[in-house]
């Protein structure tokens, strides 16, 4: 009787409570993992790490370093806006370490002072707004790299020696080969001058208003987006498909993709849920680091489309030699990097018992 | 192998059987042999430069963004400088910057890589934290914010600034392959009877590795002369050295991609290409070799 009135219920999604009790075990296994605290505590040496450089590389540089970085602005810059400048960064008379404290105030604030490049914009504004595009254009990019590359390793595994493995295969190691900037700038060339088929240069038409509630302002938002999207995407394809090939033919050797076949399952269930589900752990940690080197790259795509993120805005710093912009950009992505790759363990912890 | 029995006793054949084994089993791969050729044909490039290309590659010779004529083989830049003469000049440089920082990176890589997984207890928990700190902090933006530092950064100093960021992958690749054969009964052996620790290391545990050394090796020299042309095309390099790198720089500079000489953008991009093939060609080749389940035929 009591399982005839509780079966209905059960069967309603929302209060199912083996779903229920399933997300509360992913939560207690996530704040109970002591691998990830072990990492999370390696995340925060890293930055720690990162910061400290930071503070330590101008200091070390040949020279005097306050005459080095600051000596350009003398005279184009208000005195006292510059000293306020200097103090921010800890350019301070005083010994190391008063500095070194002064410095870490300004990290833990995020107060990186006013940008000189863009003299009085707070250095945050500047890098706040150009992450929003960074983020957007390569969050969509690695996903969309390693989702279409770890397929593809797939199906050139499950063919090895076939026509699809033996003509990816070649065409995978060559995308790895080619300079990421050399494949963005032909594209540019061809279909941005050549054939006008895409926009070269910015994200939006700057023509429209900023409204992001407008159809007109997205669509130009996803036009200006796709080409330095796709050059991304094709030259990134490489790494997961090789990485996903090679773990996917260790496992095909294994005895239970053996024991699948005999039991007569099909091809493709034996394929994704068998062999693939099996391979693709270990290139998530790949996907991690090489979320680091898509955004270390996208550095140069940024450039070559003039795309208003931070690799962009690292370029326009430089040639200003805006010294508080480029030392918060690179923080930033640092900063943005490592929480990718928290973000990588934590999935880790939720797809693989063993992590636990 | 065919070609090679058709003419037993011919000169050919007397090389071929007197190359270390490795060698021929290097040669003998497809892929390896076209990336060894490759190869070969850039440095032969960079060791005949002037006798290739007489013409000055900084000297104004003919009229700006002359497109490609008998004369000017690959036509000219904007200052009027020779494209081909500027190639062919900077190829020496590339490849320099390429070899010399992955070679330094290896080295670096070596000794801490198989001293931290020789070691272990305390020496490898610091020496794989600092490994991991390098791997996870950003490369190039690191790289950038030190090279602007520096004015007018040469080849010498975009090598150095490359190096400091770049060993730590092959590190962490070759830490795991010392920690497998750390155990190995020859390692053991040699220890009991006791060899000092440099010498099992250099001795005993690098000669086990060497396969996995050249990869890394390889695939360090590729970073580095993917990075220089990176760090030259953004201006970071001095851009008055000519490197392939400070072509593309000077082409995008000068707005090359607008006026549509692509004849000064595609010949340093495709050279480049070319070299990143022919080092990932001789890496697939080692791969097949010491693998042989990965080989697709």
């Amino acid at each position: 009787m009591t399982r005839a009135i509780a079966k209905p219920a059960a069967n309603k999604p929302s209060d199912d409570p083996t779903f229920f009790t399933k997300a509360l075990d992913s939560v207690y296994a996530i704040v109970n993992s002591r691998f990830l605290r072990r990492r999370f505590v390696f995340y925060l040496v890293a930055a720690f790490a990162a910061i400290t450089l930071n503070f330590l590389i101008p200091r070390l540089m040949p020279g005097d370093p306050v005459q080095l970085l600051f000596a350009r602005f003398q005279g184009r810059l208000d005195p006292r806006a510059f000293e306020a400048i200097k103090a921010q960064f800890g350019f301070v008379e005083g010994p190391l370490l008063e500095q070194y404290l002064l410095y870490l105030r300004s990290i833990v604030t995020l107060d990186f002072g006013p940008s000189i490049m863009g003299f009085p914009i707070p250095v945050t504004q500047v890098i706040f707004n150009s992450l929003r595009w960074t983020l957007m254009l390569m969050g969509i990019a690695s996903v969309m790299s390693y989702v279409i590359g770890t397929l593809l390793g797939v199906i050139a595994a499950w063919r090895r020696g076939n026509r699809i493995d033996t003509t990816l295969l070649p065409i995978a190691s060559v995308l790895g080969a080619f300079p990421y900037f050399f494949i963005a700038l032909l594209a540019v060339y061809v279909l941005g001058f050549q054939y006008d088929i895409f926009p070269t240069s910015h994200a939006y038409d700057t023509g429209i208003s900023q409204d992001w509630s407008s159809p007109e302002y997205l669509w130009s938002v996803v036009y200006h987006m796709l080409l330095p999207l796709i050059t991304i995407v094709i030259t990134s394809l490489g790494g997961p498909l090789l990485g996903m090939r090679n773990n996917m033919i260790g496992v095909l050797s294994q005895d239970y993709i053996v024991m699948a076949e005999a039991k007569g399952l099909t091809e493709r269930r034996i394929m994704l849920l068998y062999a693939a589900r099996n391979a693709v752990l270990p290139s998530l940690t790949a996907f991690a680091m090489s979320f680091g080197f898509l955004v270390g790259g996208s550095i140069l795509v940024e450039i070559v489309f003039s795309y208003p993120g931070m690799g962009y805005t690292l370029l326009l710093a430089i040639n200003a030699r805006d010294y508080p912009v480029m030392q918060g950009v690179f923080l930033m992505i640092t900063a943005v990097v490592l929480l990718a790759n928290f973000l990588v363990d934590v999935s880790y912890v939720l797809l693989d018992p063993r992590a636990r | 192998m065919a070609e090679i029995s058709a003419l037993p006793s011919s000169l050919p054949f007397r090389l071929w059987v007197r190359l270390p084994g490795w060698a021929r089993s290097v040669l003998k791969n497809k892929k390896s042999l076209v990336g060894i050729l490759i190869l070969v044909f850039f440095f032969a490039v960079a060791m005949l430069a002037s006798a290739l290309a007489p013409v000055d590659p900084q000297r104004m010779v003919g009229r700006p963004h002359d497109p490609p004529s008998q004369k000017y083989v690959l036509g000219t830049t904007r200052q009027g400088q020779d494209v081909f003469s500027q190639m062919v000049h900077g190829t020496g440089t590339t490849l320099r910057v390429g070899f010399v920082t992955g070679t330094i990176v290896m080295i670096i890589a070596i000794a801490v890589g198989l001293t931290a997984g020789f070691v272990g207890g305390f020496v490898d928990e610091s020496l794989s934290l600092i490994t991991n700190i390098v791997l996870v902090i950003p490369g190039l933006p690191l790289i950038l914010v030190i090279a602007s530092l520096i004015d007018n950064p040469g080849p010498d100093t975009i090598i150095f600034v490359l190096c400091l960021t770049g060993w730590a992958y092959g590190a962490r690749v070759l830490r795991s392959q010392t920690l497998a054969l750390r155990h190995a009964e020859f390692v053991e052996a040699a220890r009991v009877s006791g060899e000092p620790l440099w010498r099992i290391i250099a001795f005993e545990i690098l000669p086990n590795m060497t396969s996995l050394v050249v990869s890394s090796w390889i695939g360090a020299v590729l970073y580095a002369i993917l990075a220089e042309a990176g760090l030259s095309f953004i201006g970071l390099g001095n851009p008055n050295n000519i490197t392939w790198g400070t072509i593309l720089y000077w082409a995008q500079n000068n707005q090359a991609l607008l006026t549509g000489a692509w004849w000064t953008f595609i010949p340093p991009g495709i050279a480049i290409s070319l070299v990143g093939l022919a080092l990932i060609l001789i890496n697939y080749g080692i791969d097949e070799i010491t693998n042989p389940r990965l080989s697709s035929s």
